[in-house]
């Protein structure tokens, strides 16, 4: 798609002040933190400077055991997430949609909602047979509330007139439900699930710090927290970003699927 | 009171280029209004009349011709219009701010200028709030109020900044029709109060020849100016002017001239830009 | 209040009555209350004792010094964000660029950092909270209707006047709905920070419990905290309205 009317708009959006002057508020922060560590600043007395930071970060690039551990914690996110959204939905669809369903259960539903994901994890590991187990179901939990909130949160702003509209042109309840209300919804459920997605890496990480004694499969998080204990602290920052990197992608990713699958809603 | 405000518009021209694409908003555009005319611009959607009160406002440039008022250039392609209190702007939605009582809204603009003191400006907003039917509300906010009641105020506040030129977009067509009737009698009333020039723009014709000394036809995209009918309806008007025969014979006339653009807009089906 | 019969029923029925073997560790709801609401607790700790208290101090001072913290530092940088353009392009990719470390990713630096046990804590609580609250100003500020910035331009405001009258005012709602996140979002980061790095508090007391099989302190641990997180949010909520009378109509 390289007309020339594209070219000229990457060409704009590359020399845009904007753009440079974002380059030039990251650069700030990493000069100051390079002349702070130079300067031996007693408040950073035990952190590296950034350009050791980015020595161990290429280093640690090139080793196994580092995708190593982005894999496991990937497959742990991926596996606590997805259960979170296929029970998450339905029951987020049902709050929304059966008055009987939302006044019996939403009060406890609220009432766990703010227990702390890691404030589960003591629990859980008593109740899991494994450890696997364990930071998964604290994952899903982290998942899986959100994106009820999401889904109930899209199905009460759905504007009634689009069911009143079905429901006079003949829709039974279950077609008014999968034709009208679902999609309504599909912009505020994947949303949740965007959000979802970021807080499961946050999770992950707590779930794997606290746990990962005898797991024997060493995810980020675990690296993390090995490498505090182990002194080596440009490993940690290393593992910082990781996370942080994994926890955008893996959230634009879902925001890509969503915007695909509500394009419906690019009219403006 | 003071007087002026006529405005002189001369082959104003606006380019929009958004998406790289460009678009005409408007084309040589000139027009000539009054002190204290009160001029309506009718026209299809989409077809600049928006654009063109922006511009007047300085909320938008333009990018040929100028605009001058009582003789000296307002604005032109490189100089740079601020809003100001002179061209007071009453909005299509209403801009009262919800967080300020009443009161507040309307004194804001002079005591915030500094040309009253807050005890003066309380005291003479009252009056007007009053003398406009509106006393007693003073103390609420403006979700308390009704439609109606929330775009009166918004005019006390126009009124209130003593301006040489009222731009209204369209103003009244968020309400309902039967209160858009008594707002169109309302507005006249106030307009005889203080005759300054009004700049009006709307849909619906029935509303432009009501209030208008002059409606202005403009054509569809790019806006030029089409057709321009005097109203020599006699004032002061009240709604019994509707069903008079000089009013049909006058509604005949602009409906002949807006119809085609707006048959020629539809066919192209444009979408309203600004 | 009829769920609440229905899940502590379910879950004396798993644990008490047909003592299902996967739940075998968890105790039922009876032994629970029992053990929550008793003058001579067995594991140390109930209504009565003022340990829990104690606990239940040093968390809620810690998430509300920390929620303080970002809200005053936050909210200013927020509102700055979203009105003066060259400041947001400065400033917002690196932000950007930090947020998505989790605030819990914090913890080794922060104890690094940072001396003694208190300010690691709260720093990390504060991580939490403060992107949140940034976020939600910068966008309360740019969901103010432009009508609203043309409207005071004609009126002849200066730009402080603007800022005082139209945009804080104008971003209070999205404010308010960032600081009940940033709210839940501090008790989560809170508990994680204690469970690692602090010698009290309620993260404390759930991983100190857990470390000597106490399971239903566990259990009153957490359930403590969900009570205590909800509360916050409400309160938040409260202030909020009250702030912001003009919504109510």
């Amino acid at each position: 798609m390289s007309s020339p009317s594209s070219r000229r708009r990457l060409l704009r959006a590359a020399t845009s002040a904007a753009l440079w002057r974002g380059v030039v508020g990251i650069a700030l922060f990493f000069a100051i933190w390079e002349a702070a560590s130079l300067v031996k600043l007693p408040f950073l007395r035990h952190v590296p400077a950034p350009h050791i930071v980015l020595e161990s970060v290429i280093q640690t690039v090139q080793t196994a055991s580092y995708w190593s551990a982005v894999y496991i914690s990937a497959k742990r996110v991926a596996i606590g997430y997805i259960i979170g959204v296929v029970l998450g939905v339905p029951i987020g669809l049902a709050f929304g949609v059966s008055r009987l369903f939302k006044s019996t259960f939403f009060p406890v539903f609220e009432t766990l909602r703010p227990i702390p994901p890691l404030a589960w994890v003591p629990l859980s590991i008593l109740f899991w047979p494994t450890m696997e187990m364990t930071v998964v179901s604290v994952i899903f939990l982290g998942s899986f509330f959100t994106v009820v909130i999401n889904v109930l949160g899209g199905v009460e702003t759905l504007d009634i007139r689009y069911v009143r509209a079905a429901v006079s042109m003949g829709a039974t309840p279950w077609q008014v439900f999968w034709r009208v209300i679902v999609p309504a919804a599909s912009p505020s459920i994947f949303i949740g699930a965007a959000i979802a997605m970021g807080l499961t890496w946050e999770i992950v990480v707590a779930a794997e710090m606290v746990s990962s004694v005898g797991s024997g499969q060493t995810g980020l998080g675990a690296t993390m927290w090995q490498a505090y204990v182990g002194g080596v602290i440009p490993l940690i920052i290393t593992a910082m970003i990781s996370i942080g990197l994994a926890g955008l992608i893996f959230s634009a990713v879902i925001w890509q699927i969503g915007a695909y699958a509500t394009r419906w809603r690019r009219v403006v | 009171m003071t007087r002026g405000g006529g405005l002189s518009i001369r082959n104003v021209g606006k380019v929009y280029n958004p998406d790289d694409m460009d678009v005409v908003a408007l084309q040589d555009f000139c027009l000539d209004i009054s002190p204290g005319e009160f001029c309506v611009v009718v026209g299809p959607s989409g077809c600049g009349k928006t654009t063109l009160l922006n511009i007047i406002a300085g909320f938008d440039t333009l990018t040929a011709g100028e605009i001058s008022m009582d003789g000296s250039v307002l604005t032109a392609p490189g100089k740079r219009l601020s809003p100001g209190a002179d061209r007071m702007v009453v909005f299509q939605h209403g801009a009262l701010f919800p967080w300020k009582t009443v009161l507040w809204n309307v004194t804001c603009g002079p005591v915030l200028q500094g040309r009253f003191s807050r005890t003066t400006a309380e005291a003479q907003a009252r009056q007007l709030l009053s003398r406009t039917g509106l006393q007693g509300i003073e103390e609420q906010y403006p979700g308390e109020l009704s439609s109606g009641m929330r775009r009166r105020v918004e005019l006390v506040r126009a009124l209130m900044n003593d301006p040489k030129v009222l731009l209204l977009d369209e103003p009244f067509r968020a309400l309902d029709a039967l209160t858009r009737g008594v707002m169109h009698e309302h507005l006249l009333e106030l307009y005889d109060l203080a005759r300054k020039t009004v700049f009006f723009i709307t849909h619906d014709l029935e509303e432009a020849i009501f209030l208008a000394d002059r409606v202005v036809v403009m054509t569809t995209r790019p806006g030029r100016l089409k057709k321009v009918i005097k109203i020599d309806l006699p004032r002061p008007r009240d709604h019994r002017v509707l069903t008079t025969a000089r009013y049909g014979a006058l509604e005949e006339e602009v409906l002949e001239a807006v119809q085609e653009e707006a048959r020629k807009a539809f066919e192209t089906g444009e979408r309203e830009l600004a | 209040m009829l769920g609440f019969a229905i899940v502590l029923a379910a879950w004396h029925l798993v644990t008490a009555i047909l003592e299902v073997p996967m739940f075998k560790k968890i105790p039922p709801p009876a032994v629970v209350l029992r053990e929550w609401f008793t003058p001579d607790p067995f594991f140390g700790v109930s209504v009565y004792t003022p340990l829990y208290y104690s606990h239940i101090g040093y968390s809620v001072y810690r998430a509300y010094t920390a929620f303080a913290l970002a809200v005053l530092l936050g909210v200013p940088l927020g509102i700055l964000i979203g009105w003066n353009r060259k400041f947001r392009e400065f400033t917002f990719p690196l932000i950007e660029t930090l947020r998505p470390i989790p605030p819990l990713a914090w913890v080794p630096l922060a104890i690094l950092m940072l001396p003694g046990t208190e300010p690691p804590v709260i720093f990390v609580t504060f991580i939490a909270a403060f992107f949140a609250t940034v976020l939600n100003t910068l966008l309360g500020v740019q969901s103010i209707d432009r009508s609203y910035f043309r409207a005071a331009q004609c009126l002849g405001f200066t730009r402080r006047d603007i800022l005082v009258h139209v945009v804080v005012p104008g971003a209070m709602p999205h404010v308010f709905v960032g600081l009940q996140i940033a709210m839940g979002l501090s008790w989560v980061a809170l508990v994680a920070g204690e469970m690692i790095a602090g010698k009290r508090g309620l993260g404390y007391m759930i991983y100190d419990a857990y470390s000597m099989v106490q399971i239903p302190t566990i259990i009153m641990g957490m359930l403590t905290l969900g009570f205590l997180g909800y509360f916050s949010s409400a309160f938040v909520r409260y202030v909020g309205r009250r702030l912001m009378a003009w919504r109510a109509f």
